[in-house]
């Protein structure tokens, strides 16, 4: 079968040990996580998870439903399937001795990336996007020398009203 | 503030320990009678005890209300008693000290003290599958805990409902690897429905009110409570949840009425359809709906392993079990239905074999209240999440009977060429035979089998005509279930007879069990099917390892007769086929203690039918000619 990737958005209780039941979901029954996020939400009893993951139908299908099972999950959607706005941050901590960095500044530019630190033969960028755009400008670093990279993993939303 | 010796109304009767100190079983028959308890407990319709809200008002109300402190194990025990509970099986250590000191004379609730933690938990789990209701045990932080994690992931396997409370350290201890500090809730979050840590006695009321409601609805299963010594003392007021609303756990039970009647429809238009019931059945108490739908349709029906006796075997509409070495019949059913109706059974690979060849012709309706189980192993075409009974019933206002007389034919035939059936080699016990006497002379009685050979011969010799008569570890398979699973049922059953099939093997892996068997005077039947081997591993070196039998020879093992003297228990060896009957019409009337019977039977038996590990069903190994 083909291996899709999905998106989930993931409404949990604010509780110890809820991170753990996640984690132990996807390993004790061997599904991928490409990617996890999770933070507060405007509720403080709830946190919000971002799950990227990819598998075929079956799969995915069963890690929507384990993932409904768990108590301390309140909700769970799939948004791949949904009109939805993803974005990830990356901080990017470029080689930059003086006489380069007029060129990585330019690129920045281009994808309204911003510096947030810099040293005499560094410079490290904050930049945020979707999957293509992040892509794009670490392609377009990377001659330049990336000393480390620090990404967020994904985080989404659904476009409109709430369903 | 009052005391907390004058909060206790009037008290029960006393505690059913008699001078001697031995458990008085007509007390244990007493609990059940609402003369004993105070005035306003009542019995639930299935004898559970259930203290109204007047008695529990009333107990507040001597101690000034509500605004009484009790300690942390005090808060627990109210709480259980709340829920209904009549026993709780245990062992003590010092994580959980404070909690037996409150149940040490508790009212109502009976803390029944095991030899071993694997035993304590498994006896909660035979109280729960023989009467439906939550089992109880308790122990103590670390070791004692972790000595729980097999009889948790039997439960869970099975879905059997039970709330496993564990001592835990202080919590300015927690993390610092403290003496018998254990992160049980990380050890057994893979194998329970869920966890809750105890960390304030403000917690505990709506803790414990969250794990039963959890452990007992939806599709039933383990809630380990892990509770920390300083919550236990410290005190807080008793305020017990009415209700329990939880916001990520809603599960549901009226199955889709458009799936349904996409259903009926399905099976209105089938010419080979066969109705295939699961362990399920029995844990949504669906087995009347059940009988109801295949009588009413005349489709013929197998039930598995865990739902043995959710339709009764006896019947002409039963195939008996499928499966590994299930009957020909039901293997074959599957292989050329061309209509599927799983109730409450979830495609386990003992009962599909090969996937790839396993009901390939049919369309397949599942009906399950875990929606995780609806195509987990093979595609459906109508998937209802639902529970059993209720479904069930929905579709029994819409079925008729349907006319597939061929097939009726084709099943009656399998079933008549390919019975199960054994040759008698010598003058040997053969283990078949045993149990065929068994039924004989028990055929009412509640079978308590443990795992292995002995085990697939009681599942196919035994005919179960009654849901929760056949309680067995059949998805985790753990050795040593049931003799400590007995003596539970038997505390939940106490008119019953409880019969335990057990293996060499299997015993004496929780024999020490025999001791509160001993000391309860509970009046179990305890067969040991005593091939000297491991048998089914010994069947598989046989097999498919060239008779290189690699540690399963048990002729070692002591004589069971004599040490089930030794325990104090009635112990007899049989080992003339002549024998064997009038040793089971005795022990019938063997009732103020366990009486053990070795059956030694033939070494070289094995079971058959056989569908080899991963081929498809249709490849049913008939014996070895
Ligand atoms: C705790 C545990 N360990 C190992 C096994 C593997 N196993 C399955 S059946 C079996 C043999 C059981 O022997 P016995 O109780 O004598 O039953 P028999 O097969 O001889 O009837 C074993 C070792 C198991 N199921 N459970
Ligand atoms: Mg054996």
């Amino acid at each position: 079968m083909v291996e899709e990737r999905h998106i989930f958005s993931v409404l949990v209780e604010n509780r110890f040990g809820v991170l753990a039941r996640i984690a132990g979901l996807f390993s004790g029954r061997g599904y991928n996580i490409d990617s996890l996020n999770v933070a507060e939400t405007d509720d403080p009893g709830v946190s919000h998870m971002t799950i990227v993951t990819h598998g075929d139908a079956q799969i995915v299908e069963q890690i929507y439903k384990h993932l409904n099972k768990l108590i301390d999950v309140i909700k769970v959607t799939d948004l791949t399937a949904e009109n939805h706005v993803e974005r990830e941050l990356v901080l990017i901590k470029m080689n930059a001795t003086p006489n380069r960095r007029g060129e990585i500044l330019q690129i920045m530019e281009i994808f309204r990336a911003r510096a947030v630190d810099v040293s005499p033969a560094t410079l490290t960028i904050e930049v945020t996007g979707d999957e293509g755009k992040l892509k794009a400008v670490v392609d377009m670093l990377r001659p330049y020398g990336i000393q480390e990279l620090v990404r967020t993993g994904k985080i989404a939303i659904m476009r409109g009203a709430a369903k | 503030m009052v005391p907390r010796q004058d909060l206790r109304k009037k008290p029960f009767s006393s505690p059913s320990w008699n001078e001697k100190g031995f458990f008085d079983s007509s007390h244990s028959l007493c609990f059940r009678n609402a003369g004993e308890y105070s005035s306003d407990s009542v019995l639930n319709c299935r004898g559970k005890v259930v203290f109204s809200e007047l008695n529990v008002v009333s107990i507040l109300e001597e101690g000034e209300e509500t605004m009484e402190q009790m300690r942390g194990a005090q808060l627990l025990i109210e709480s259980l008693r709340r829920e209904g509970v009549e026993y709780i099986f245990g062992l003590n250590g010092g994580a959980a000290m404070p909690i037996f000191d409150a149940l040490y004379d508790a009212q109502g609730i009976k803390l029944i003290p095991m030899r071993h933690e694997q035993g304590a938990v498994h006896a909660a789990d035979g109280y729960a599958r023989a009467t439906g209701i939550v089992g109880v045990v308790l122990a103590t932080s670390g070791p004692g805990a972790t000595n729980l994690v097999t009889g948790i992931a039997t439960a869970y396997m099975d879905s059997i409902p039970m709330v496993a409370i564990t001592g835990q350290v202080f919590t300015h201890l927690m993390g610092n690897d403290a003496f018998q500090e254990c992160d049980i809730i990380g050890v057994t979050r893979p194998v329970c429905k869920h966890s809750f840590l105890i960390k304030s006695s403000d917690e505990v009321a709506e803790i414990v009110a969250e794990a039963f409601h959890i452990a007992s609805t939806g599709r039933p299963g383990p809630v380990v409570v892990d509770f920390a010594k300083d919550a236990q003392i410290s005190e807080s007021i008793f305020r017990y949840p009415e209700s329990v609303n939880i916001r990520g756990y809603k599960p549901s039970v009226d199955g889709h009425p458009r799936q349904i009647a996409k259903a009926v429809d399905l099976i209105h238009n089938a010419e080979r359809p066969i109705i295939y019931a699961g362990g399920g059945v029995v844990l949504s108490d669906a087995s009347e709906e059940l009988r109801e739908l295949a009588i009413k349709t005349g489709i013929p029906i197998t039930v598995t392993l865990m739902g043995l006796g959710a339709f009764p075997e006896t019947h002409p509409l039963s195939m008996e079990m499928p499966g590994m070495h299930g009957s020909c019949c039901a293997n074959y059913a599957f292989t050329d239905a061309d209509l599927l109706i799983a109730v409450g059974a979830r495609f386990d690979d003992r009962v599909t074999g090969d996937l790839s060849k396993f009901a390939q012709k049919a369309k397949k309706i599942q009906i399950d209240i875990d929606p995780s189980c609806i195509g987990k192993n093979v595609p459906i075409d109508v998937p209802i999440v639902g529970d059993a009974k209720r479904v069930l019933a929905k579709m029994n206002q819409h079925v008729h009977h349907v006319d597939i007389e061929p097939w009726i034919r084709q099943t009656d035939e399998w079933k008549e060429k390919y019975p199960f059936e054994y040759q008698q080699r010598g003058d040997k016990i053969m283990p078949q035979f045993v149990i065929e006497q068994i039924y004989d002379v028990f055929p009412d009685a509640v079978v308590v089998g443990d795992v292995g050979q002995h085990q697939m011969w009681a599942a196919q010799y035994f005919k179960f005509t009654q849901p929760r008569q056949w309680l067995n570890s059949g998805g985790l398979g753990t050795m040593g279930f049931s003799l400590p699973a007995a003596i539970g049922a038997q505390l939940g059953c106490p008119d019953k007879t409880i019969v335990n099939i057990n293996g060499d093997g299997s015993y004496i892996m929780t024999i020490q069990e025999l001791v509160p068997a001993v000391t309860l005077k509970l009046p179990l039947k305890i067969f040991i099917i005593n091939n000297m081997y491991l048998g089914m591993v010994r069947q598989w070196q046989e097999l498919f390892h060239e008779k290189r039998y690699a540690a399963v020879d048990y002729h070692d093992n002591p004589d069971f007769a004599l040490l089930a003297q030794a325990f104090g228990a009635t112990g007899l060896r049989v080992d003339r086929i002549e024998d064997v009957r009038p040793a089971l019409e005795k022990s019938k009337h063997i009732d103020d203690g366990p009486v053990v019977i070795d059956f030694i039977v033939d070494e070289d038996e094995n079971v058959f039918p056989m569908v080899p590990a991963g081929a498809g069903l249709g490849d049913v190994i008939r014996g070895l000619a």
